[in-house]
């Protein structure tokens, strides 16, 4: 992927280079013309007013006979005048459409970049999105943008002018004198030269201060998103001392980068300074050999100027690109990474059919086999349970069916197709999940509701959230389904959270259904409710419940008890209470207390 | 699109917080003046070399002897040395400057993060604060290095230039000026455009940067819904509103800058005209003209400059703003200036002055609400022994997550009081209370690190040995064991690479490790299968002893065995006793756990 990046900046001007032709012109008539202002009040003050001969150009003599000649403008000096802001007003003019296009351009293509990274980010494989560092993330998708904005909008048009003046520069010089061109270019090479040494370290330099950035970024985001548990915790002190290292490390960084830039500005400088005494110097000593006339030496002086800046100048720009390389680096391994295949030309079956799993394996990490060899068949529209203890693969084995997760070995057919050949979209929008751990966004409980589908009327809203036993509530809360959820639901109570989650997967009309764990946090009572109503509603809808309420899953089709990744036993509540295991172990620690409640009532 | 609305702000020039933001510049105060020292110097030589080369001209062509032009050289190229250290030297000062500056104030910015309420991370995202400690105080930190030192140039130049121009000719020296007025009214008309521009583009940038943390964080949902689409049509909704806003600061600029050299020019071509026509009529001098034009460029090329820096502070004050009103913000619970004085701060918190904690809970009177209206708590009274375990039972939302916050003084109630161990609780300090507390969340969040690291942040001291004796408590152990790190595996960012069950035990053990005098499980085994639970149960009994415990739980099998239990409804206590009173009493919670079972009773007797 190295030497790319640069071919990756090409492809995202795309659309805005042309923005970028205009506004490189305008910067460089902009330098022309301000070229002009100084030699108009030059040659009104020494020769309109004053009395010196015109030193000028045969056209530039027509443009004043044409106004008047001096006589006429020394009596009217204010066309003089107006000539003069006329000039600025044109230079300007081109100021303003280089600023403007530039703008446009790099503006255009940071939102482009933006929008492509968002996009990539959020259509990343699943297993991506649970590894990612977000702080880290959020830092390339921010700060890295900008810096290769910043070299957009600014260094991408100043090449344009630096050229053009070196170039018009060089040829007004050789054509003058050619040994005082060859000394005012001897120091040129080695400014080049130290360029480019000093790119590869400032490049090092800023990957460092850049990627301490990132960590920064990490650690901040994780605090933040954490604070509830620091401050319960009483950690503040130690998460500041933990911040303050990454602070440190990341200001340490920047001044090393610094350093480097003091370095190597002021010695470009100082070869600069030294190319400007060369020319001086051997100038005042040919001129005092008489070899040379004083006015070329005059004129070389003032091209040297011409030369040293837009060399200086090519230097930053080096140094900024050495950042621009870094941060395209940063940005382009997020784009690279592969995005889930989505199965576009997948099938796109009936979805309300019987499901089998057959032998399936799935590991998170190799040689960790989570799900072993697990076979059970749900004929369309039973509800299967799952109970088993903690980590033993429920929520992986659920995920499976959304296809966030692919197994290993096996299969699983929905209807006698098998998953991997099924299009994911269509998968997904006809197994609807209520995530184990579900994220509200922050917008009102309505939209959270609504995410899944748009041009939704809120009757069907309405409807949902009445099954998931949460309407009465919203509607009891001051601004109804207007009410605005704290970020990720935190102004929520956990068993409203759950509903509103419910209620939101409800929404799609699925032909599956899955509850990973969705009732954990409410009431038993209304643990009831929900399901009655759900029954009501989803006939013909297949649907998973993992729970680890006897009650909850007791009057459900199957049952699958889930031990260490395999299916230990399976039936319904009656058949798994004849028979010895886990599933009446456990029926029988919550049965127990309901013998002593007996005894107690008794 | 977003929950809660990004600052707005609409003061003009806003000295107050230029001058809140002056803490933050004095202990750079030398350094800004070596700063400026060697920017005179900077000017000084860049005034030299033109001299130099005048007396070059005069001196050795003039004259076409070249003795002395060795000597000479040599003198010029001193002066170059002496220059490019110059540089060097304001190159590495203002950029350190820079770099401390914003080091400390992403310091004082972080440690004010720590100290705000729960409240103020209700209402705001996560990104949004990303923004400001990153990005606002980056470009605050520039600005403040860069810009000042050029302002204090440009300044300097241009004062220079305005004393020899009046010294010369007061009378053209006011035709010239004349134009001022105009260019600073010019200037306060585009002030306030730009600054509005970058207003709308820092909040933008604030929103942008919420917009991909919820993203990120919330992709997994997103997948789940099949909503990438809408999600970024949402998105590009604010880039677009970036692109825009960004062009328009940018825009307006672009235009202020042409019209300030363009009144420039004017001022200089108003000077040509009278002072040519001065001159015409021999009324001033034509040395004293080509003299005074000379002077009216370097009086106005500052002003240019001047112009940029101007446009560049309006966007740093766009930053500034959203970082001072961070810094500035007080947490809606502070411990008094007495309370500080006594037990430390967070940071530096004196404990030797801490009294030990005896567990005592109680709640006197208690009304609360998270907003105005919406009452949660009403009149609420309650009081806990030392060593009593309470179990609190009720609907979800009924507030008893609400009662362990405002015990751990996450919120504070709007009225009445919560006494520990008879003393009002605001009397002490929050990281008293809080350091005595372990608290298992109701959403387990463990930090990106290790099981060990996760554990132990419940007591940074703990040994090893105590790390895996708290994870075997609540029985963790055996599934740590059986990954491949062992206690060193990875929980990845959030605990995402554990189960939630698992997450569970994780944030269990370290509330245990802390030892706390009092412990509040907030549905902290809701997750957690039956047999796990179990087995916890007993250990948890011996370990509960001797503190005062809140428990809250849906199942009956975790909270029977409490001393206590409260039964909320809609915020109010409307049962309490022990698991058989209330049994007895054949109330609300009779009426639960009967439900519970009634379904059980039916299909056991079928079984029968
Ligand atoms: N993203 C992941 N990466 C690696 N291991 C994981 C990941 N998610 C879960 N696991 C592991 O897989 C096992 C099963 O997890 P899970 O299916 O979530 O269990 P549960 O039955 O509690 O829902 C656990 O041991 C867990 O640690
Ligand atoms: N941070 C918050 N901001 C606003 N309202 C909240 C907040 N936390 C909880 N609530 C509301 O207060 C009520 C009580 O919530 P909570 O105490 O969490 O209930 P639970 O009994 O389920 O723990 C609920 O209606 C909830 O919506
Ligand atoms: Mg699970
Ligand atoms: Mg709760």
């Amino acid at each position: 992927m190295k030497g790319n990046r640069w071919g990756y900046l090409w492809k995202i001007t795309k659309g805005n280079r042309i923005l970028y032709g205009g506004a490189i012109v305008s910067m460089i008539l902009s330098a022309v013309v301000s070229l002009l202002p100084p030699l108009v009040i030059g040659i009104t003050i020494d020769s309109i007013i004053g009395n010196k001969p015109f030193n000028i150009h045969p056209r530039a003599l027509d443009i004043i006979e044409m106004l008047g000649g001096k006589s006429l403008l020394a009596q009217n000096l204010w066309v003089c005048g107006l000539v003069l802001i006329i000039l600025n007003i044109v230079n300007g003019y081109f100021q303003y459409t280089r600023g403007k296009w530039s703008a446009q351009a790099s503006e255009n293509i940071a939102r482009n970049v933006r929008n492509e990274l968002y996009d990539h980010l959020q259509n990343l494989p699943y297993e991506d999105l649970v590894k990612a560092e977000t702080g880290d993330l959020i830092q390339r998708c921010t700060s890295d943008v900008e810096t290769v904005r910043r070299f957009l909008a600014m260094q991408l048009v100043e090449i344009g002018r630096s050229l053009a003046m070196l170039v018009v520069s060089l040829i007004a010089m050789f054509s003058l004198s050619v040994k005082m061109a060859w000394v005012s270019i001897s120091v040129v090479p080695l400014i080049f030269l130290f360029s480019f040494i000093f790119y590869g370290r400032i490049r090092k330099a800023f990957k460092g201060a850049d990627e301490a950035e990132g960590r920064m970024s990490t650690v901040l985001q994780e605090n933040l998103t954490g604070i509830r548990v620091v401050r319960a915790f009483g950690r503040q002190a130690y998460e500041a001392g933990k911040f303050d290292d990454s602070n440190a490390e990341y200001t340490q960084l920047w001044k090393h980068l610094n350093r480097l830039l003091a370095l190597f500005w002021s010695s470009t400088d100082l070869l600069s300074m030294v190319q400007q005494s060369a020319v001086l110097i051997f100038g005042v000593y040919w001129a005092a050999m008489g070899e040379l006339s004083l006015g070329i030496l005059l004129t070389f002086l003032s091209y040297i100027d011409m030369l040293l800046w837009p060399v200086r100048q090519l230097g930053r720009i080096l140094t900024d690109m050495g950042k621009t390389h870094v941060s395209l680096g940063r940005i382009r391994e997020i784009i690279e990474k592969p995005l889930e295949d989505m199965n576009e030309e997948g099938l796109k079956p009936p979805m309300d059919r019987d499901i089998e799993f057959k032998n399936v394996y799935f590991e998170y990490d190799e040689g960790r086999p989570v799900l072993k060899d697990v076979s059970f068949k749900v004929k369309r529209g039973q509800t299967v349970a799952v109970l088993g203890a903690t980590g033993t693969g429920k929520s992986s084995l659920v995920h499976l069916l959304q296809r966030l997760y692919d197994y290993q070995r096996g299969s699983i057919t929905i209807g006698g197709v098998e998953l991997k050949d099924i299009n994911k979209r269509w998968l997904r929008e006809r197994v609807g999940i209520v995530l184990q751990e579900p994220f509200l966004f922050s917008r009102s409980i309505k939209d959270n509701i609504a995410l899944a589908k748009k041009d939704i009327g809120d009757d069907q809203i309405y409807k949902a959230s009445r099954i998931a036993a949460v309407h009465d509530v919203i509607s009891e809360f001051e601004d109804g389904y207007d009410t605005m959820v704290g970020e990720r639901g935190v102004t929520l109570s956990g068993g409203q959270k759950q509903r509103v989650a419910i209620a939101r997967t409800l929404i799609l009309d699925s032909s599956i259904l899955i509850f990973d764990d969705s009732l954990s946090a409410v009431d038993t009572e209304t643990d009831n409710a929900i399901r009655e109503a759900l029954e009501q509603r989803s006939k013909g809808i297949t649907t998973f419940i993992i729970s680890h309420r006897i009650t909850t899953i007791s009057q459900a089709d199957i049952i699958l008890v889930m031990e260490d990744g395999k299916i230990a036993q399976w039936g319904t509540h009656r058949q798994l209470l004849s028979k010895e295991g886990l599933y009446r172990r456990i029926w029988s620690i919550q049965n127990s207390l309901e013998g002593e409640l007996e005894k107690n009532l008794a | 699109m977003d929950a809660f609305k990004e600052q707005e702000y609409n003061k003009s020039i806003d000295f107050g917080l230029w001058k809140g933001l002056l803490k933050y510049i004095k202990p750079y105060k030398k350094k800004l003046i070596t700063l400026a020292l060697a920017m005179i110097g900077v000017g000084a030589v860049d005034v030299a070399f033109p001299l130099m080369t005048k007396y070059a001209i005069d001196n050795f062509i003039e004259t076409g002897r070249i003795n002395g032009l060795w000597g000479f050289a040599g003198v010029f190229l001193g002066l170059v040395v002496f220059q490019a250290v110059n540089v060097y030297f304001f190159i590495d000062i203002a950029g350190a400057v820079e770099l401390d500056l914003g080091y400390d104030i992403r310091k004082a910015g972080f440690k004010k993060l720590q100290e705000l309420s729960f409240s103020y991370y209700d209402k705001t995202s996560v990104g949004w604060l990303m923004a400001r400690m990153t990005s606002d105080i980056e470009r605050l930190g520039a600005t403040i290095a860069w810009s000042m030192v050029d302002l204090a140039w440009g300044l300097t130049m241009m004062i220079g230039g305005l004393i020899a121009m009046f010294y010369m000719n007061w009378k053209l020296t006011l035709i010239t000026l004349s134009v001022v007025p105009f260019l600073a009214v010019i200037s306060l008309y585009f002030q306030k455009r730009i600054l509005a521009a970058y207003r709308v583009v820092r909040k933008t940038n604030s929103k942008i940067t919420g917009a991909f943390n919820e993203g990120i964080m919330g992709a997994k949902t997103t997948k789940t819904l099949v909503r990438e689409d809408e999600n970024l049509k949402e998105f590009s909704v604010l880039t677009g509103k970036m692109y825009h806003s960004a062009v328009r600061a940018v825009v307006f600029s672009s235009i202020y800058l042409p019209i300030v050299t363009t009144m420039a020019s004017i001022g200089t071509a108003l000077a040509l005209w009278s002072g040519g026509r001065g001159v015409v009529l021999g009324v001033v001098g034509f040395g004293t003209l080509s003299a005074f034009i000379s002077y009216t460029a370097q009086f106005f090329h500052p002003v240019r400059d001047l112009a940029r820096i101007f446009a560049e502070f309006q966007n740093a004050q766009a930053s500034a703003e959203r970082v001072m009103a961070m810094l500035n913000t007080q947490p809606d619970i502070k411990d008094s200036p007495l309370v500080i004085e006594k037990y430390g701060t967070e940071f530096a918190p004196k404990h030797s002055n801490w009294e030990e904690i005896e567990g005592d809970v109680s709640f006197q009177n208690v009304s609360f609400s998270y907003k105005d209206g919406e009452e949660v708590l009403e009149n609420f009274s309650l009081k806990v022994g030392r060593g009593e375990t309470i179990a609190l039972v009720g609907e979800t939302g009924s507030g008893k997550s609400t009662i362990v916050n405002l015990i751990c003084r996450f919120y504070e109630p709007q009225e009445g009081r919560i006494l520990i161990d008879g003393v009002d609780y605001r009397e002490r300090s929050q990281l008293w209370l809080q350091s005595n507390i372990g608290y298992v969340l109701q959403d387990p969040h463990l930090f990106s690190g290790t099981i060990s690291e996760n554990i132990r942040y419940g007591r940074l001291e703990a040994s090893d040995e105590e790390v895996i004796e708290a994870a075997k408590l609540v029985n963790a152990h055996e599934f740590i064991m059986k990954m491949d790190g062992g206690y060193n595996s990875d929980v990845g960012e959030g605990g995402n690479r554990l189960s939630t069950g698992e997450k569970q035990l994780i944030s269990f053990a370290r509330a245990i490790l802390a030892n706390p005098r009092i412990l509040v499980l907030d549905e902290a085994t809701s997750s957690i299968d039956t047999e796990t639970e179990q087995m916890i149960q007993s250990a948890i009994n011996r370990l509960l002893e001797g503190r005062t415990s809140f428990i809250i739980a849906h199942r009956l099998s975790t909270i029977r065995s409490a001393d206590r239990i409260l039964v909320i409804k809609d915020g109010r206590m409307i049962e309490q006793g022990s698991h058989n009173m209330l049994m007895r009493q054949k109330g609300y919670y009779y009426r639960l756990y009967t439900n519970q079972f009634k379904e059980e009773r039916e299909l056991s007797a079928l079984n029968a």
